[in-house]
């Protein structure tokens, strides 16, 4: 396996979200804001890498039978770790963010990628998929994030883009985009595009 | 009575699970293509959350609060850091344990759930319940009725897509949003009517 196939196949090819229908959940809650994206995508990819390095590191002696729980048991520390760093040092954020920084645990990416693939293959390669996925990940939740910042409240990263009307601007803000539901359109469009681009990843009736 | 009917319907229709916190979304779009394999998954986290809930529950008020050991001598003890990695034990175990019951003395639920039973432990609903319950600091009668109805809620939700799936596959979807992506814009739609719930205050 070659270095670039493993980081950068789940960004289009192999996308978590778009195509595996992995790590859905938090791609929906914390995308309201661009900030909030950037410090979720970071702690999944971190996560998702450090997770698979560890599980692969010691695949060859996990009882198979218990091998799920061990699995669970590498990623909740690692997400100890990530919430308590945040905890730490990114408060605001990770008040924000509330549960969703402790279901890292359940997202289905971390697990999927252990299980799929760290269980066979070597720690490096792991650790590269670990990233790869993380990446694609991010790909997806930057996308929807930007959106619905700059549609929702007419600003990047806080930085005010198009002016509001209620700050005497010509921007009414889109009050939809503010609402989670919102993030499921732009997923949706996201696949459309994807998958109008990438024909091998139709679905037939 | 009053109160604890009161949390029921609120974690069933103003705060769902599925359609507002968006948890357990893999499993929710990934086996919605059936009604009749909705409802099986539907049951079987309802099973799993009046369990574990509650359970969960007791482990952070006799063990993991701060100051909750003083019955074992230790009152300045704080363990709450240890809770993500705590909860996610109980409910792998629940599930285990429940399987093993079900396999024993309901063969025929056994059956019928099959596959989806131990993919629960990682249907984020389920640990997203538990942390729900430690953040709004119910007490183990409110977790129990947060347990019932926080898992009807989900699959209530479940099952309501699965009948909008089957439905959709007379209809002529764009080739790309086909699948994955109609499914998206339906859930969408979904959550869009579940807020119109949001207003209701109990």
């Amino acid at each position: 396996m070659k270095v670039k196939e493993l980081l950068f196949n789940p960004i289009i090819k192999n996308n978590p979200i778009a195509l595996q229908i992995l790590g859905i959940c938090s791609a929906l809650a914390v995308t309201v804001q661009l900030k909030n994206v950037f410090i979720m995508c970071g702690a999944v990819t971190l996560v998702t890498a450090f997770s698979s390095f560890s599980v692969s590191l010691i695949r060859n002696y996990i009882p198979n039978s218990i091998r799920i729980i061990v699995q669970m048991t590498v990623i909740a520390s690692m997400v100890i770790i990530a919430d308590q760093f945040m905890k730490a040092y990114l408060f605001e954020s990770e008040k924000a963010m509330a549960v969703y920084v402790g279901l890292i645990i359940t997202n289905c990416i971390v697990m999927g990628r252990t299980e799929g693939f760290a269980m066979k293959n070597g720690p490096i390669a792991s650790f590269l998929d670990g990233i790869g996925n993380g990446l694609g990940y991010s790909f997806v939740l930057l996308i929807v994030g930007f959106f619905r910042e700059l549609l929702g409240s007419g600003t990047i990263l806080g930085i005010e883009v198009f002016t509001l009307t209620k700050n005497g601007g010509w921007y009414p803000a889109n009050g939809l985009m503010l609402l989670p539901p919102s993030a499921f359109f732009i997923i949706g469009f996201i696949i459309w595009v994807i998958r109008t681009y990438d024909k091998s990843q139709l679905e037939e009736h | 009575m009053e109160h604890y009917l009161s949390i029921i319907v609120k974690a069933v229709f103003i705060e769902n699970l599925a359609l507002s916190f968006f948890l357990g979304m893999c499993t929710f779009l990934a086996v919605s293509k059936k009604v009749d394999t909705a409802l099986g998954l539907g049951i079987a986290v309802v099973i799993v959350q009046v369990i574990t809930i509650p359970a969960n529950n007791l482990i952070y008020t006799y063990l993991l609060k701060p100051g909750a050991l003083t019955w074992a001598g230790y009152p300045t003890a704080d363990l709450s850091f240890l809770g993500l990695i705590s909860y996610i034990g109980v409910i792998a175990a629940m599930v285990q344990i429940l399987e093993m019951i079900l396999d024993k003395f309901f063969p025929s639920l056994y059956n019928a759930l099959g596959i989806f039973l131990p993919l629960i432990t990682v249907n984020c609903a389920i640990l997203g319940g538990s942390l729900f319950m430690i953040e709004k600091d119910y007490n183990f009668g409110e977790s129990v009725a947060y347990g019932v109805g926080s898992g009807l809620g989900w699959a209530l939700a479940i099952a309501a897509l699965a009948g909008i799936r089957e439905k959709l596959d007379y209809s002529d979807v764009p080739e790309g949003l086909r699948g994955l992506g109609m499914t998206f814009m339906t859930v969408g739609l979904m959550a869009i009517v579940f807020m119109a719930f949001a207003g209701i205050k109990l």
